[in-house]
């Protein structure tokens, strides 16, 4: 039943199965209703871990060194429960960043380097070689052997082989179209394959089922139980070593070999460092990454998947151990190879079908692995090594492209093909010369390399790029001197002497055997030192270097993600702003039209805004559009792009002086304006008083004339109608009609004087006057005044005084202002005077004090001021015109002299003026 | 504190508890020479630690049936 032919058909028609469920799988995607949204989809998403090293290698593991296989599922399981601590932390930074590859991850978190981003790829695909490898040899041995049906091989060789003729080449080939098919169908800014998870999914079921059908077949069909099949290994460990020998130590020596952890080069500190990287392993391989993070379709599933994946690898695992103890059992010569248990075993016992199904499982678990590995390293070739280097060359080549994404689309394409054909290679040249085990580990060990960039990446912000840069540089140079260049020596391109005898003989040198230390097997020995030169240059450089305005955003945004991750990934870095024809055209360049049209729909949607009133993309939008562009070609390649087409970058710190020098000069400003409104208000209000000052003066100035009028008049009209008036009385009534004309007069010339002296028309006649006389002649002028109301005035006059420079009559008009003024508030019969004069070498001071009401002092400023009369609510209206004391200042004050008064309310008043007693300094002061 | 919060302690405790059960000294005290069940001790031990890993793993991961998040809720987890 198993010819060829067959053999041929099952393996192609798997796959063609594969194809189908993918398909459907994308179909319901695009149609929005998604089979893999759920936490089991996920979980067994994530046993792509279990590879045909898991199905093939770990019976060959636990026959060559008893139980340290289990290290490679415990350690994984150790991490799910820190699911999420780090996991969940990891996938929402991807998710915020638009992250696809562990790469651009890390390349993201240190400035978006482009440096580091080709640098992890190359050591991911490195790594990855062998891996890959190792699944081609799987599927290629599987076919062999089973094609040999019923006969069991004990040795082939690959190289017997042609290509042409090996169906892991064509299997390799069409795993290379599936990828191509399900992986890059299309750009997509999330890079999410929905069909690809389902197969996977679908292939984590078959592994599963085809590796327990076998272990049950072996455990319960060909023994009798566990306990059985423990118990006829111990008897057949004895009856082997039986020669001579003793039964009960033998039995102790199949403990030793299978059973404990002892002997076979595998120590507890072996044990532990397995279980450290395959810790690692779980997060940090390319594939873990592509399925756990980026093919995440909701957080809240790793609430399940963290325990559904232990409970599968669990479960994938239980029966490892017996199939190894039956195949022992079964090939007791050794001429078999145990990493092939798993199939021989039906095959010995001629079961067709499990023979079959396990040949499937095999393969599912070795196709799985490929075509995910292949795809994620794909996006990381293309992100990160080739599209940084694209986008150097010079701009008018580029220029000419107007849709890069097909591009893009063929590079991937290119990189899953050549990563392959490269794995092929690998499996065709070295295949032969290793286990499954150990070149999976030797990939484990590469991949842990991420460790201490990554995770330091996201708990710690002083990780810099440099630091970052020298780790992974220091590790991936460990790693290649102690395990990729052994490895070498056992295909014969280098010496044997490199690993017995050191490079050039130097002991201290040997790869397996570094600076001397011993007591680890070779896979631990690398881990030690490559960890330990990684960690020790990531920390260190990290200490002692600089980092960039951009290294510290993105390790806040990194490591604070759940403080930051609110405002979903809102703008940060970016404050320029971009043309949007400029920003739209690149974006489709890389996306092509229609996604650049929905995505751009969508932000619109979620803003509410209108694209038409748009020219200008602000720097949300910005960042908006470099997300995008991240997912598609890598978060340091958008970086560059967008930076092409933004006007400014982040803010320099000559920005910031210059806003905060316009911020201060618009306080300034408005505080100018504050003063200049202040003052307007001030001088309307003082407009205000004049013109209301200006109303009362008219009318007070109008009563002041028609009192005189009017006796003059009814003086006259007595003096008219009654002509037998005696001449005493008559002699009266004129005396009274001439002093209300005078008084007239006085009025008109007071309003005249103060109209020239506001217009500054009064001719001024300076000449040397004697202020003494100018008081004896206001004194005379005011005679009746003063005897009218019965004042008395004394006189304080100094001897002789000196002569001053000024207009004589305009100083009587002063001095008669002052005295009539006193004699105004003086009360009648009790009022007095005084007149005091005072000198010395500059000035004259003339005081006049009175004995009246006083003036308050709040009034006492004001009443030198034009139309200012004091009102005293007891007495009524004021006498006067209010200017008088005005006109008096301004002569005063062309004088060159000063004016005051001194008062206090019911205590009298003084009046004092002075003035310069030289012309010299009456012009010159 | 949160109900995740509260869970991501349990778990982290649960690892720590692991990485203690898994490894050297207490892996040495039944790195021995006898079966149990039939089983040799020390794989009995493993397998025995594992599922009650998983088990507990699988009730601290356990929501109680609980309403929908409210949408003013926007702090992260």
């Amino acid at each position: 039943m198993l010819e060829t032919g067959v053999i041929l058909f099952v393996s192609f028609a798997y796959i063609g199965l594969l194809f189908a469920i993918a398909h459907y799988g994308d179909k319901r995607a695009d149609a929005g209703r998604s089979i893999i949204s759920n936490p089991y989809i996920y979980a067994l998403s994530l046993a792509v871990y279990c590879t045909a090293w898991t199905f093939y290698g770990s019976v060959g593991l636990a026959v060559d060194s008893g139980l340290g296989f289990l290290t490679i599922y415990i350690g994984p399981t150790l991490m799910a429960l820190l699911g999420w601590s780090v996991w969940q932390k990891i996938i929402r930074i991807s998710k915020v960043h638009r992250i696809t590859s562990i790469a651009d991850f890390i390349a993201s978190r240190y400035g978006k380097s482009t440096t580091l981003g080709g640098l992890a790829t190359n050591i991911a695909v490195i790594g990855a070689i062998p891996y890959i490898a190792l699944q081609l040899k799987a599927i290629s041995t599987g076919f062999l052997l089973i094609t040999q049906y019923p006969k069991v091989s004990v040795s082939f060789s690959f190289s017997d082989v042609p290509i042409m003729y090996d169906p892991a080449f064509y299997i390799a080939l069409l795993l290379a179209v599936f990828a191509i098919l399900f992986g890059t169908r299309h750009l997509d800014a999330t890079e999410r394959h929905e069909g690809l998870v389902a197969a996977i999914a679908f292939e984590s079921i078959v592994k599963l089922a085809a590796f327990l059908t076998v272990g049950i077949f072996v455990t319960y069909f060909i023994h009798n139980g566990l306990g059985d099949l423990f118990q006829k290994a111990a008897t057949f460990a004895g009856t082997q070593n039986a020669p001579g020998g003793e039964s009960g130590s033998n039995v102790a020596l199949f403990f030793d070999k299978y059973l404990t952890i002892k002997g076979q080069g595998f120590s507890y500190t072996d044990w532990s460092i397995y279980l450290l990287i395959s810790m690692l392993a779980i997060v940090f391989l390319p594939r873990q990454f592509q399925i756990a993070v980026v093919e995440n379709v909701n957080e809240e599933h790793l609430n399940k998947a963290i325990w559904l994946f232990p409970l599968y690898l669990l479960a994938i695992n239980i029966f490892v151990l017996p199939v190894a103890l039956s195949g022992v059992l079964h090939f007791p010569d050794g001429g078999v190879d145990a990493d092939t248990f798993v199939l021989t075993l039906p095959m010995a016992e001629r079961q067709q079908l499990i023979a079959l199904f396990v040949y499937l499982g095999g393969m599912s678990a070795a196709t799985g692995m490929v075509i995910v590995e292949t795809i994620a390293l794909s996006t990381m070739i293309c992100n990160d090594l080739v599209m940084p280097v694209l986008l150097r060359l010079p701009i008018e080549e580029m220029g000419l492209r107007q849709d890069y994404s097909g591009l893009l689309l063929t590079i991937r394409r290119c990189s899953i093909v050549l990563v392959l054909l490269l794995g092929y290679a690998y499996f065709r040249t070295f295949g032969e010369f290793y286990a499954l085990v150990s070149m999976g580990l030797v990939s484990f060990v590469a991949v842990a390399q991420f460790a201490p960039a990554l995770l330091g990446g996201i708990f710690w912000k002083g990780g810099s790029r440099s630091g970052a840069v020298c780790g992974l540089l220091a590790g991936f140079g460990v790693w290649t001197y102690t395990l990729f260049l052994p490895s070498l020596v056992a295909a014969g391109i280098i010496s044997e002497n490199f690993v017995t005898h050191g490079p050039f003989g130097i002991a201290l040198l040997k790869p397996f055997e570094l600076f001397g230390l011993q007591g680890f097997n070779r896979i631990s020995h690398a881990v030690f030192w490559s960890l330990l030169v990684n960690i020790g240059a990531y920390i260190s450089v990290s200490i002692f270097s600089r980092p960039r305005a951009i290294e510290h955003t993105q390790a806040a945004l990194f490591v604070d993600v759940f403080r930051y991750s609110g405002e979903a990934g809102e703008s940060h870095f970016w404050r320029g702003t971009a043309h949007l024809p400029d920003l739209k055209s690149l974006l489709i360049r890389f996306l092509g039209r229609r996604r650049t049209d929905e995505a751009l729909a969508d932000y619109a949607d979620k803003r509410k805004l209108s694209w038409n009133y748009l020219v200008t993309a602000d720097a949300n939008l910005v960042s908006y559009a470099e997300r995008l562009l991240a997912g598609a070609i890598g978060s340091a390649s958008a970086r560059v792009m967008v930076a092409s087409v933004v006007k400014e970058e982040s803010l320099g710190i000559e920005e910031v002086l210059n806003i905060l020098d316009e911020t201060r000069q618009v306080i300034a400003y408005s505080r100018e304006l504050e003063k200049a409104t202040a003052e307007l208000q001030e001088a309307n209000r003082r407009l205000k008083d004049l013109d209301r000052l200006k109303d009362e003066f008219i009318s007070t100035v109008t009563h002041e004339l028609r009192t005189p009028l009017t006796s003059v008049r009814s003086l006259a009209e007595i003096l008219n109608t009654n002509p037998e008036i005696g001449a005493d009385q008559h002699k009266s009534f004129t005396g009274i009609i001439i002093k209300e004309s005078e008084r007239l007069t006085r009025l008109i010339n007071q309003v005249l004087d103060y109209e020239k002296i506001k217009s500054a028309q009064m001719d001024w006649v300076i000449i040397a006057t004697d202020i003494k006389e100018v008081i004896q002649d206001a004194v005379a002028s005011t005679h009746q005044l003063v005897e009218d109301k019965n004042i008395t005035i004394e006189y304080e006059l100094t001897a002789n005084p000196p002569l001053i420079s000024g207009d004589r009559d305009r100083l009587v008009q002063v001095m008669v202002n002052l005295i009539s003024n006193a004699v105004k508030f003086c009360d009648s019969d009790r009022g007095k005077i005084t007149i005091r004069l005072t000198a010395n070498d500059q000035q004259v001071q003339v005081d006049v004090q009175d004995n009246g009401i006083g003036i308050r002092t709040r009034d006492q400023d004001k009443i030198f001021e034009k139309f200012q009369q004091i009102k005293d609510p007891a007495r009524g209206r004021p006498y006067g015109t209010g200017i008088g004391l005005t006109i008096s200042r301004r002569i005063i004050d062309f004088h060159h002299g000063k004016i005051w008064v001194k008062s206090k309310p019911g205590k009298g008043s003084t009046f004092s003026f002075t003035l310069p007693t030289s012309r010299e300094t009456a012009l010159t002061s | 504190m949160t109900p995740k919060a509260r869970k991501n302690k349990r778990l982290v405790g649960l690892f720590l508890l692991g990485s203690v059960l898994f490894n050297y000294p207490l892996l040495s005290l039944f790195n021995l020479k006898t079966s149990i069940f039939g089983v040799p001790l020390l794989i009995f031990y493993i397998f025995a630690g594992w599922v009650v890993l998983i088990l507990l793993a699988a009730m601290a991961t356990r929501t109680r049936e609980q309403p929908p998040p409210k949408p003013i809720d926007k702090t992260g987890p």
